[in-house]
């Protein structure tokens, strides 16, 4: 294809010229992973543009110019400058879109046991925490103090789930500063307070999601894991997930397989193998049913850490609650989820998904794989999540963009010092009103089996590769026709039609009132002509329904008589005339046709469009005049 | 000898059953001459499991205490236990097994001995002959002639009595060509592209030789074919070697000098016992479900199953692009003809004609270009997965085909009318069934074996008298145009319907599937004609009526 290529302070931007319609692409300058040059070849400078959502880009340059050796270097990002057409308030809604508070009150908290400890109001007790933390009412300050004093970056033991059902919890922190033999009373009583706050069980389990290699190497270095002898009625778990490190060179394995142009199927597969990338999702699921299986089936609290506890614990808290809970797989749910989980707890966004130039090893896809873990769940339960695999891939796709201001930062207090709230946007109302585009057709919110505990398969055949993501837009790839799409018109024609009848319904009755009213009046005149009327139009007309609700709704029974005369008149002249007939008595029409057009397809999806019902309407205009 | 000699203990009591994903049973055992039938008489609701002996694969013996074991493993992949009581009884009913499961007679198996009282035997059997395909394709009657060469099947004893050619050849150079063919199999018309006009040929290889041997009456038959036009291209399912090696044992390719106009193009396509492993090893991989993810895909990579699928769909396009966008005629052929040749004649069909894509026009195709063209179903399904005997010429190339069909319904999800669910259903009629359609290897030996006169005809009892919901796709949406499948790895994925079938996973989507339908049927209550005419559309004459009602009154 040729064109120009436009490079703005946001953007860049390739108008494609030649073809019929200009095409457009638009890539924003935050999604752009990096620039490689290739030496001059004899067509021109090919310039090759990698994109953190997996597009990548090939131009051929004619002549060389220095404009493009350019340095990604962004004092500003996109969703400080992104300035939608909304005033502030609307903003500042879109701010108030998404509530934690309604969330743990959803949640069933506080209550007797578990209550919002104020200590970390001015995150002065860890500044990578949410200012409202969850702790068992019984536990006091010192003890918090003292127990994150005894963990690594003061990240203490605090809530992130709760079970209304069974009292069991999902806790978080991050290892102790246990080293060989260090131990804290305070953190030990932390711990007993949340296994106590669980009246039901006599024990908790400590899921270290580390590699027990990983973990005692810590040791040497004053951190380390709990030891069983010095807290009581503890059961200590390691999962062995990998490090951030492990799962960068894993993915960027996947992403040069998934970019080969034509491979052999060998090749394909060994590739896939090689980057173990579907080993690592396996271990998060894994990680994910333990801690579900514990809360729901044993009814025992969990308390899950890893090294800082903001990337690996995050995954496993969040694919626990998604296992756990049917609210997470509803379209608000996710995103409250990805707010809590995620935003609230100080999973580092900036650094992890390269915002900014910055350290390229604090670089890691750990939030994709929470993604990819939700799909082949969406895989395993086509029925069971309220979104589809376009909604996952929107979110990707904007935890990347800085489009809006939700990713920006690593921790909640960064957020409040930058004014995140003030100068940008939020994602999730966006998303919220597209939300037609993220349903899953095949969703049955009613299903017994989906009010509780979903349980995977980890068979290793259920870890597929996510083509739709590594993939995304390479187009011929993809199925040619989608079922989704289809499916999902068909329902919305259905619930059009359905809501047509129920309007229907609506107005008979409200006529029958009508008719009851004015039988009453004249009584004699009606009969007589009630059957005369009746004969010839009840055999004709099976058409739309909204012209002559339309019609009729508009305008109220005495208006009539005004219009009478115009209406006839127009039937009359569109009887050969059918383009005409949209407009034929629209003057009172609009407000009825208002409540039909509620979806886009809907006038179109009715059955019998055509206007069969004109020359019917026509024969009793002479009648009539 | 009877059958019933083979059977010395035809009941055994207390015996339990163990399937996957569902609690033990105890019951009664019974084997029959073709059946093996469990019955669980406990309950009043009694449940009985009825198993064709031709559907089982291999069986295994274990002995526990006095009593013993016996693993079912069934050539439609699903594995069994039998528990039985009393060592002699288990063996008995082992050997019982193992020798009524591999009948060699055609006319001792079951679908000669199925007579259900819905079906009778009098009329028609199958769908379509040549010559009513002929009749039926108007675009032919031109170019193209029914020839009856081959009516006493001595021309070539694996193709049909009747077999379309160009007009012009007559039936003496068919005989030359097909002396010149491997088995006898010289070209004939499989499809004749309903926009261009172009053909797809199948054929043998010719039988050319180390000394290059030449049949004037080949080269003439495949110049009528292209008639005039510049080129026609001869895809050959060998890679160049192999079809060079091919000359030292008789065999060969048309060379460039002889056959000017066409083009070759040489595809590998692996055969016989190397997809029949194949499959093996897929089957292997999939029945352990506690291998490690690495493991896993390095036993799929490994049994290069999905390679088998990669290959079929790309040489179908090929053809199809031969065929559909550069306007040429195309001859397929690899060794036999028998195999991989029908496998991507009747690939390229599917993507090209819409007309195939329906559930009676993929029978047809099925019945015309596998059962007709003599694909040899009883040597190539002799045995599957499981079988512990050597292997001969059993080949899944059926299956092969299958899996093929169901990459494209997966990236055309609205262009097939059929279902996932036929293609399982064929899936495992191919291997043990009732009805008669794929017995025997060829169209004589079904002649011989009476096979017409005396079983029922599978393809004909699906589409009568109605097609079952299930083999439906409820969201079929026809299309004229031609289906091009992405055939790149990233875009081919393992059936797990077919694969998987007997795990849990293939639960979650057959409610997936029960969900679509659902959706649908919803909807054509709301917008199909009874519901519409009786609601709606009364509601809206009522309306109109009222309406009209209350003008007449205002006027009043």
């Amino acid at each position: 294809q040729v064109g120009m290529l436009y490079l703005t302070a946001t953007h860049t931007i390739f108008v494609g010229k030649g073809s019929e319609d200009r095409s457009e692409l638009w890539v924003l300058h935050s999604l752009v992973c990096n620039v490689v040059k290739h030496k001059a070849s004899q067509s021109g400078y090919p310039l090759l543009i990698h994109c953190k959502n997996f597009q990548v880009m090939q131009f051929i340059i004619s002549q060389e110019s220095d404009s493009f050796v350019y340095l990604i270097q962004f004092s500003k990002l996109y969703c400080f400058s992104f300035n939608p057409n909304v005033d502030k308030a609307e903003r500042e809604h879109s701010w108030d879109f998404l509530d934690l508070k309604a969330e743990y009150s959803r949640m069933g908290l506080p209550n007797k046991l578990w209550h919002v400890t104020p200590i970390n109001r001015e995150y002065r007790v860890c500044d990578t925490y949410p200012a409202d933390l969850f702790v068992p009412q019984s536990v006091t300050l010192p003890v918090i103090i003292g127990s994150s004093k005894f963990r690594s970056r003061g990240r203490f033991p605090t809530l992130s789930y709760y079970c209304k059902e069974n009292h069991a919890t999902i806790c978080r922190s991050s290892q102790p500063l246990s080293g060989f033999s260090a131990r804290c009373l305070e953190d030990e009583q932390m711990l007993q307070a949340i296994m106590k706050s669980n009246p039901g069980s006599r024990f908790m389990y400590v899921v270290d999601t580390r590699p027990k290699l990983n973990a005692m190497a810590n040791r040497a270095a004053g951190k380390g894991y709990e030891n069983e002898d010095n807290y009581c009625n503890i059961k200590f778990q390691f999962i062995g997930i990998e490090n951030i490190h492990v799962m960068r060179n894993s993915q960027q394995k996947l992403i040069e397989v998934s970019a080969l142009r034509s491979p052999s199927m060998g090749e394909f597969l060994m590739g896939l193998e090689n980057s173990d990338w579907l080993r690592h999702i396996k271990s998060i699921m894994e990680a994910g049913i333990f801690i579900s299986k514990a809360v729901a089936e044993e009814g025992v609290s969990v308390l899950v850490h890893c090294s800082d506890g903001w990337d690996r614990t995050a995954q496993v808290c969040s694919v626990a609650s998604v296992l756990l809970d049917p609210y997470y797989r509803t379209l608000k749910g996710l995103m409250v989820l990805i707010e809590k989980d995620w935003v609230s707890f100080g999973h580092k966004f900036s650094h992890r998904c390269g915002h900014l130039d910055g350290e390229a090893k604090e670089v890691s896809p750990v939030i994709d794989q929470f993604l990819d873990c939700l799909w082949q769940l969406m895989e395993q339960f086509p029925c069971y999540f309220e979104y589809n695999e376009k909604f996952l891939i929107s979110i990707h796709n904007h935890i990347y963009s800085c489009h809006y201001g939700n990713f920006i930062c690593n921790s909640q207090k960064e957020r409040k010092d930058l004014c995140i709230k003030e100068k940008t946007h939020s994602i999730w109302p966006h998303l919220w009103e597209n939300k037609l585009d993220f349903m899953n057709p095949l969703f049955k919110p009613d299903q017994s089996q989906n009010q509780g505990l979903l349980r995977p398969r980890t068979a290793p055949y259920c870890f597929k590769y996510w083509r739709r993501l590594y993939n995304r837009f390479d187009r011929e790839l993809h199925p040619r026709q989608s079922e989704l799409d289809c499916l999902m018109t068909v329902k919305e024609e259905t619930q059009q039609l359905e809501e047509d009848l129920a309007l229907c319904e609506q107005k008979l009755a409200v006529l029958d009132k009508e008719r009851a009213k004015t039988l009453y009046m004249q009584k004699g005149v009606l009969e007589s002509k009630q059957a005369l009327w009746s004969l010839p139009l009840d055999t004709s007309l099976a058409n739309t329904p909204q012209d002559y609700i339309g019609g009729f709704i508009g305008g109220a029974p005495n208006v009539f008589t005004l219009q009478q005369g115009e209406r006839e008149s127009a039937e009359l002249c569109l009887f050969g005339d059918k383009p005409k007939s949209s407009d034929a008595d629209n003057s009172d029409q609009e407000s009825g046709v208002a409540d039909f057009s509620s979806h886009s397809s809907g006038e179109e999806s009715l059955p019998s469009e055509d206007s069969v019902k004109d020359p019917d309407s026509d024969e009793t205009g002479p009648n009539r005049a | 000898m009877e059958l019933s000699e083979h059977i010395k203990t035809a009941n055994v009591e207390d015996v339990t059953l163990r399937r996957p994903f569902h609690p033990a049973l105890r019951g009664t055992l019974c084997v029959t001459s073709h059946h093996l039938l469990f019955s669980d008489r406990k309950d009043e609701a009694s449940w009985q499991l009825l198993i064709l002996l031709k559907n089982i694969d291999a069986i295994e013996k274990r002995a526990v205490g006095s009593s013993g074991t016996i693993t079912i493993k069934c050539k439609d992949l699903l594995v069994l236990q039998l528990e039985i009581p009393g060592m002699e009884e288990c063996l008995n009913i082992a050997s019982s097994i193992e020798a009524l499961s591999s009948l060699e007679s055609v006319t001792e198996m079951y679908p000669f001995f199925y007579r259900p009282s819905h079906l009778t035997l009098n009329g028609p059997w199958g769908l379509s002959s040549t010559e009513q395909y002929y009749k039926q394709t108007e675009r032919l009657w031109d170019r193209w002639r029914v020839s009856t060469v081959n009516s006493d099947y001595s021309v070539c004893p694996s193709y049909p009595s009747a077999v379309i050619v160009p007009r012009e050849v007559d039936d003496d150079k068919l005989i030359h060509s097909a002396r010149f063919r491997q088995g006898g199999r010289f070209p004939v018309l499989s499809y004749c592209h309903h926009r261009n006009g172009m053909v797809i040929m199948r054929s043998s290889q010719p039988l050319t030789g180390a000394n290059k041997k030449r049949c004037k009456e080949d080269e003439l038959l495949l110049q009528a074919v292209i008639d005039g036009s510049e080129l026609g291209y001869i895809i050959d399912l060998r890679s160049a070697q192999q079809a060079q090696q091919a000359r030292m044992t008789g065999g060969g390719f048309e060379s460039k000098s002889f056959y000017s106009h066409w083009k070759r193009i040489h595809r590998h396509h692996e055969r016989g016992k190397v997809v029949q492993e194949s499959l093996i090893k897929l089957v292997e991989a999939c029945s352990d479900p506690s291998h490690s993810v690495d493991r896993w895909l390095s036993k799929l990579e490994n049994s290069k199953w999905l390679s088998h699928v990669h290959s079929a769909l790309s040489t179908a396009g090929l053809v199809v692009e031969c065929v559909e966008r550069d306007g040429h005629s195309v001859l397929v052929h690899g060794s036999e003809g028998t195999d991989n040749t029908l496998l991507v004649s009747s690939l390229a069909q599917l993507i090209l004609d819409p007309a195939s894509r329906t559930v009676t026009g993929f029978l047809c195709l099925l019945e015309r270009e596998w059962i007709q063209a003599g694909h040899p179903f009883q040597q190539r399904c002799a045995h599957s997965a499981y079988s512990h005997a050597r292997l001969k010429q059993e080949c899944p190339i059926f299956l092969l085909l299958l899996d093929c069909v169901w990459q494209v319904w997966r990236q055309f999800p609205l262009a097939l009318e059929f279902s996932e669910a036929l293609l399982l259903r064929l899936a495992q009629e191919v291997y043990a069934s009732n009805y008669g359609t794929f017995l025997c290897n060829s169209e004589q030996e079904r002649c011989a074996a009476g096979v017409k006169e005396n079983t029922h005809c599978l393809f004909q009892s699906l589409l009568r008298p109605d097609i079952e919901e299930q083999y439906l796709n409820p969201l079929y949406e026809p299309t004229d145009l031609a289906i091009w499948p992405s055939v790149h790895p990233q875009s081919l994925q393992l059936w797990t319907g077919l694969f998987l079938r007997w795990t849990e996973y293939a639960q979650n989507m057959e409610e997936a599937r029960e969900e679509v339908w659902s959706i649908v049927k919803e909807h054509h209550e709301q917008a199909g004609p009874d519901r519409t005419n009786n609601t709606l559309s009364t509601h809206c004459d009522t309306l109109t009526s009222f309406e009209n009602l209350m003008d007449e009154l205002t006027i009043l």
